[in-house]
């Protein structure tokens, strides 16, 4: 185990607290950036949702993990992005204008739908979001002039410099990525200037804010802004990744996944959000396979078991019929997410804390350590 | 003028008048303990002057200014710090972190600066860490400077929210309780420590407090309160002497 001997303030700035992390990270740099000449183009197409999904993560993480404002609307909030992105391509705007301004004016809508939520706190502020995921689904769907409705939009190729960049390209996974890296070096900033320990103070103790000078309303507002925006620029390149947009994209269940994004994840720390994109990710084909290949596995073991053919047979009609069903990728969301509030509320990067512990004690570790602690009577009178 | 100042402040929930009418002063520099049997409207007296609820009327002056109708955030940046009766501390975040929170009131930062991690945020980070350590010396917190305030024992948060209102260099402080829950040696640290605000760091100090010894040892006036009303003020001894304080206390 490495014990750090600090003798400098700036050891507590850094971002790579010792150069073991130079290491760590300069692999797996080195490995994504070798990644579209190794991986299939199905696999990079994966990747890429990968880079996106993990994009919504960080900015839920601001929003949910450390400022603890839940939202069900970031759906809405990638929506507008990529509407905002859709409508200026008609008009022959540069990419990186209308970029930023996808983030721009989802950043202004987040901090709109952010004052009426300083009143609403816990599952008033989850209904409060929802609703407005909702209202904007369906001003997507009726503005026909702008969105074209449920028709959907089309979304052109990408210009960058002049260079066409297609969306199944290399050089569209490494803008991706670099919207993914800058994002998080931006949000590990935000979380060690005063402004994410305002955020970080209002999730635990909106009283104690209060008295230490934070103005509670204007940085949750700040957050619900920071939040959108970031999400705004994702969905920027979810519609350049999709080529096609429309309003059904955009539902509560999308909102959903980004929640279970940082739920897996783990919602104490940034690492969470890209564990949990690679998980919800991956979850797809998983799902896709298990659909095509579960009924015949589970004929051919009834078979073996002794079941007669015209039984195997049926059973394999039913298997399928179950695995497609409507609703049971959302049944299996739901399951997921409770399996992890119970048994892993700490997400996979939790997990994966806990194993590097174990063998850095070893063989001393303590299962005690990652158990929640008593937590003292606070005033809930002064909330 | 005095320093400190509240004028008929009066608090009614309803029917239940939890502040009536109660006025006094603080001087620069000086300890005032408030004290009274419970319910008597001590921590409801604090609540009011950081603006956690509204009088009912009254006043409060602070410094010739009156901050009656200020924001809650912004008692804190005039330099009034408080603590709570119950430890409100941010549970989840380190005690280097706690304590910088209580520097919010310093930052100069915006938040563009912030995402960039500009070369002036880095120095100011570094210098409110620097006014950190003093408070951490100051308290005796070295030990836990990258623990988890979840993970800390009961008697540690308490020093630990002290020093938190420490870290933003307040001109007066508000203590809720500085010794509910101490041991003895506990308290007696606390004692000397309250002292040491006074006289080290030039700071005002305003405590509720139970424990008569510890009001005894640090205070130069002591409030008595009874269902939200003055009762005496005055020195510690002359006031514990008071028969209305005696009544209220054992019910006469």
């Amino acid at each position: 185990m490495r014990f750090l001997f600090k003798t400098d303030y700036e050891d507590d700035i850094r971002l790579f607290p010792h150069s073991g992390y130079f290491v760590s990270y300069g692999i797996l740099f080195a490995l994504l950036l070798t990644a579209p000449y190794v991986l299939s183009s199905y696999l990079m197409s994966q990747l890429v949702f990968v880079c996106i999904y993990a994009t919504v993560g960080v900015a839920l993480l601001i929003l949910t993990g450390f400022t603890g404002q839940a939202s069900l609307g970031h759906a809405a909030f990638l929506a507008i992005g990529a509407y905002t992105a859709a409508y200026l391509q008609q008009f022959d705007v540069p990419f990186p204008v209308y970029f930023l301004a996808a983030g721009l004016l989802t950043g202004v809508v987040g901090a709109l739908v952010g004052f009426p939520a300083l009143r609403l706190q816990g599952i008033y502020l989850v209904i409060a979001t929802i609703s407005f995921a909702f209202i904007v689904e369906e001003i997507l769907a009726r503005w026909e002039s702008v969105t074209h409705g449920n028709e959907g939009m089309r979304v052109k190729t990408l210009y960058l410099f002049g260079t066409a960049v297609s969306r199944d390209s290399p050089a569209f996974y490494f803008l991706c990525l670099a919207v993914l890296v800058l994002t998080i070096v931006g949000a590990l900033n935000l979380l060690r200037s005063p402004t994410g320990r305002a955020f970080v103070a209002i999730r635990d103790s909106e009283t104690a804010a209060r008295s230490m000078g934070i103005n509670v309303s204007l940085y949750k507002v700040k957050s619900f802004a920071i939040s959108a925006a970031i999400t705004g620029l994702a969905g920027c390149l979810f519609a350049h990744k999709l080529s096609f947009i429309s309003p059904e994209m955009f539902t509560l269940q999308l909102s959903i996944e980004f929640i279970i994004v940082i739920l897996i994840g783990g919602t104490f720390s940034l690492h969470g959000a890209v564990l949990g994109a690679i998980f919800i990710v991956m979850i797809d084909p998983f799902l896709t396979y298990l659909k095509d290949d579960m009924p015949g596995l589970i004929a051919g073991m009834a078979a073996t078991m002794g079941a007669g053919s015209e039984r195997a047979a049926h059973i394999q009609d039913s298997v399928a019929a179950f695995a497609s069903l409507n609703g049971l990728k959302g049944a299996i969301y739901g399951i997921i997410i409770v399996l992890f509030v119970l048994f892993e509320p700490l997400g996979l990067y939790g997990r994966w804390l806990k194993i590097k512990l174990y063998f850095q004690l070893f063989p001393l570790y303590k299962r005690a350590t990652f158990k929640r602690q008593k937590i003292y009577v606070k005033s809930e009178r002064n909330r | 003028m005095s320093y400190f100042r509240a004028e008929n402040l009066a608090l009614h929930f309803g029917g239940l008048k939890a502040v009536d009418a109660v006025s006094f002063a603080v001087e620069k520099g000086e300890i005032l303990s408030i004290i009274g049997p419970n319910g008597a409207g001590k921590s409801s007296i604090f609540n009011l002057i950081s603006r956690i609820y509204s009088p009912t009327s009254g006043k409060i002056f602070f410094e010739d200014q009156d901050i009656t109708e200020q924001p809650p955030y912004a008692i804190a940046r005039l330099g009034i710090a408080r603590t709570f009766q119950n430890i409100e501390l941010f549970e989840n975040a380190t005690v280097l972190s706690n304590l910088l929170v209580g520097r919010h009131r310093h930052s100069t930062t915006q938040l563009w600066q912030e995402l960039l991690f500009l070369p002036s945020v880095r120095a100011n980070e570094k210098a409110h860490r620097r006014r950190v350590e003093q408070v951490i010396e100051f308290l005796d917190l070295e030990p836990y400077r990258d623990k988890l305030i979840s993970g800390l024992p009961y008697g540690v948060r308490k020093v630990i929210e002290l020093a938190r209102a420490l870290s933003s260099e307040p001109k007066l402080i508000l203590l809720d309780e500085p010794s509910s829950g101490l041991n003895v040696e506990e308290t007696d640290d606390m004692s000397f420590w309250i002292r040491d605000m006074r006289t080290e760091l030039g700071i005002t100090v305003l405590m509720v407090e139970h424990d008569m010894s510890l009001v005894n040892r640090v205070s130069d006036r002591v409030i008595a309160l009874n269902s939200g009303r003055v009762l005496a003020m005055g020195p510690p001894a002359e006031v514990q002497q008071h028969p209305d304080v005696v009544a209220a206390y054992l019910g006469a």
